[in-house]
């Protein structure tokens, strides 16, 4: 069998993009995303995607690259502050974005994935995002007919991950990462740290590596922190500052 | 003199119980985290995957892979535990979560609630505000009660798009407390900041309301406890 580990991002990402494909994008405003995979997308020039992650990026970093360089068409996310260009595009009809509840957003991958096409969910009923779907009452409440989704291509980062595809995800950055694996018709990983098959315990592993077809060790890794709370270390207090 | 945001945070803390597992909005509910009474066992979960948050790193220990679901760097504790976004709107939606405390854009006598959008502006999203009304058991918010035209947040109906439809229990403004009957009861007055009058709240207010203070000189339970842990 081929190997799943590919040198780096250009090169997992060779062959698997195409014009107006829909591609999903692992993390949380900045924290969890696939860096590298994002980088590759930007430099693959792929034009008219179809983005599904929760934020797009935030200004001058992650997803926003991609939408900077004129590649994506509409967006399904959760949550889109903090992205100018996003606003502008928006705004002037550049971009269609549809705004999913955040949660809504996890278990319709989440049923994306795991073959369920549509689910009921109490989240949303009598707002604007239940309008045009079905709804149906169940034990005397009213629920909304979300749909599962799936994507051409699936981008996740994890912290570690071995050369069979299972990965490790570390603190927060887990996010929409393992929903995202299962998601796609191609899911491509990066990790920080590459390992052997054995060197992870199998009790521990978050995503299994069926789900995984190709990964590699990312590289450069900024990760930027959107806002940097911290508290001074001579008080115990637990309020902190902003700076 | 009507509440200051550390005195609306401290109102909101009285909600909190023992053992309680809590998610708290942006904005004043953040300040809530700052004022569990002593003693008192509360779990704070932040919705992008995190129970148990602790409070913002030292300058030197900050992790760009341990934010909260304002993106704020923050810590774990010994009792924290991480998980994917679609467990965490599990935890939400399958109303394990005890507490909601969020802000409001409006709010209706009814339980409707607007806090996300208003037409005509970008829209940023809902981000897990919808999800968290519709799912969590108990819902918290704490808003100004008016806006700075002077009309009145706490209406009849909600003009904005709605976050949840008849979902809000409990309403704290700068000007008092109101208990909402989601299942069609209406609203009742049940707490005035010090210093404000009847008078004054049923004219900055546009909801209809029953009044349900308590006895002159009576103070509600916990009021104490949660002043001084505010301080």
């Amino acid at each position: 069998m081929k190997s799943k580990v590919y040198p780096n991002a250009a090169a997992a990402l060779d062959g698997a993009v195409f014009d107006g494909m829909t591609v999903m994008a692992g993390g949380f405003g900045l924290c969890g995303i696939p860096e590298n995979l994002i980088t590759a997308l930007r430099d693959s020039n792929v034009k008219n995607l179809t983005v599904i992650g929760n934020n797009v990026g935030a200004d001058d970093h992650g997803m926003w690259a991609v939408l900077a360089n004129g590649q994506i068409r509409k967006v399904l996310a959760s949550y889109v502050g903090e992205n100018k260009i996003l606003a502008e595009l928006f705004l002037n009809g550049g971009i269609e974005i549809e705004f999913n509840p955040q949660g809504t957003l996890a278990e319709r991958i989440r049923a994306g994935g795991a073959g369920i096409p549509a689910f009921y969910t109490r989240t949303g009923y009598g707002t604007a995002v239940a309008e045009g779907k079905e709804s149906r009452q169940f034990n005397g409440d009213w629920y909304v007919m979300e749909t599962g989704l799936t994507a051409d291509l699936a981008l996740v980062k994890a912290w570690k991950g071995d050369t069979e595809g299972n990965l490790v995800y570390r603190k927060t950055a887990r996010n929409f990462n393992p929903m995202i694996a299962t998601a796609g018709k191609l899911t491509i990983a990066e990790v920080e740290i590459l390992v052997e098959p054995g060197e992870l315990d199998p009790d521990e592993i978050h995503t299994p590596g069926i789900f995984v077809k190709r990964l590699f060790k990312g590289s450069g890794y900024v990760k930027h922190i959107e806002r940097l709370t911290t508290r001074p270390r001579a008080s115990g207090a637990a309020a902190g500052v902003e700076i | 003199m009507a509440w200051t945001r550390d005195e609306m945070a401290a109102r909101a803390a009285r909600e909190l119980r023992d053992g309680f597992y809590v998610n708290l909005g942006v904005g004043i509910p953040t300040l809530v985290a700052n004022m569990i009474p002593p003693g008192m066992k509360v779990t704070l979960q932040s919705e992008n995957g995190m129970l148990g948050m602790g409070p913002f790193p030292y300058e030197d220990e900050a992790d760009a892979d341990l934010i909260n679901a304002g993106k704020q760097t923050i810590t774990e504790l010994p009792q924290s535990s991480y998980f994917s976004s679609a467990d965490s709107f599990g935890m939400i939606r399958g109303g394990h979560i005890d507490l909601s405390i969020l802000g409001g854009m409006q709010v209706a006598e009814n339980g409707d609630l607007a806090n996300w959008m208003v037409p005509g502006k970008m829209i940023k999203g809902m981000g897990g505000a919808m999800d968290l009304v519709a799912g969590v058991p108990r819902v918290v918010v704490v808003m100004e009660h008016t806006e700075k035209s002077g009309a009145s947040k706490f209406k009849q109906r909600c003009g904005l798009p709605l976050t949840g439809k008849s979902v809000v229990d409990l309403l704290i403004t700068e000007l008092g407390v109101f208990e909402i009957d989601r299942k069609g009861g209406g609203a009742r007055l049940i707490e005035l900041a010090p210093g404000i009058t009847l008078d004054e709240i049923k004219a900055k207010t546009e909801a209809d309301f029953t009044v349900a203070l308590p006895v002159s000189g009576e103070k509600p339970a916990g009021m104490k406890s949660a002043a001084i842990s505010a301080a």
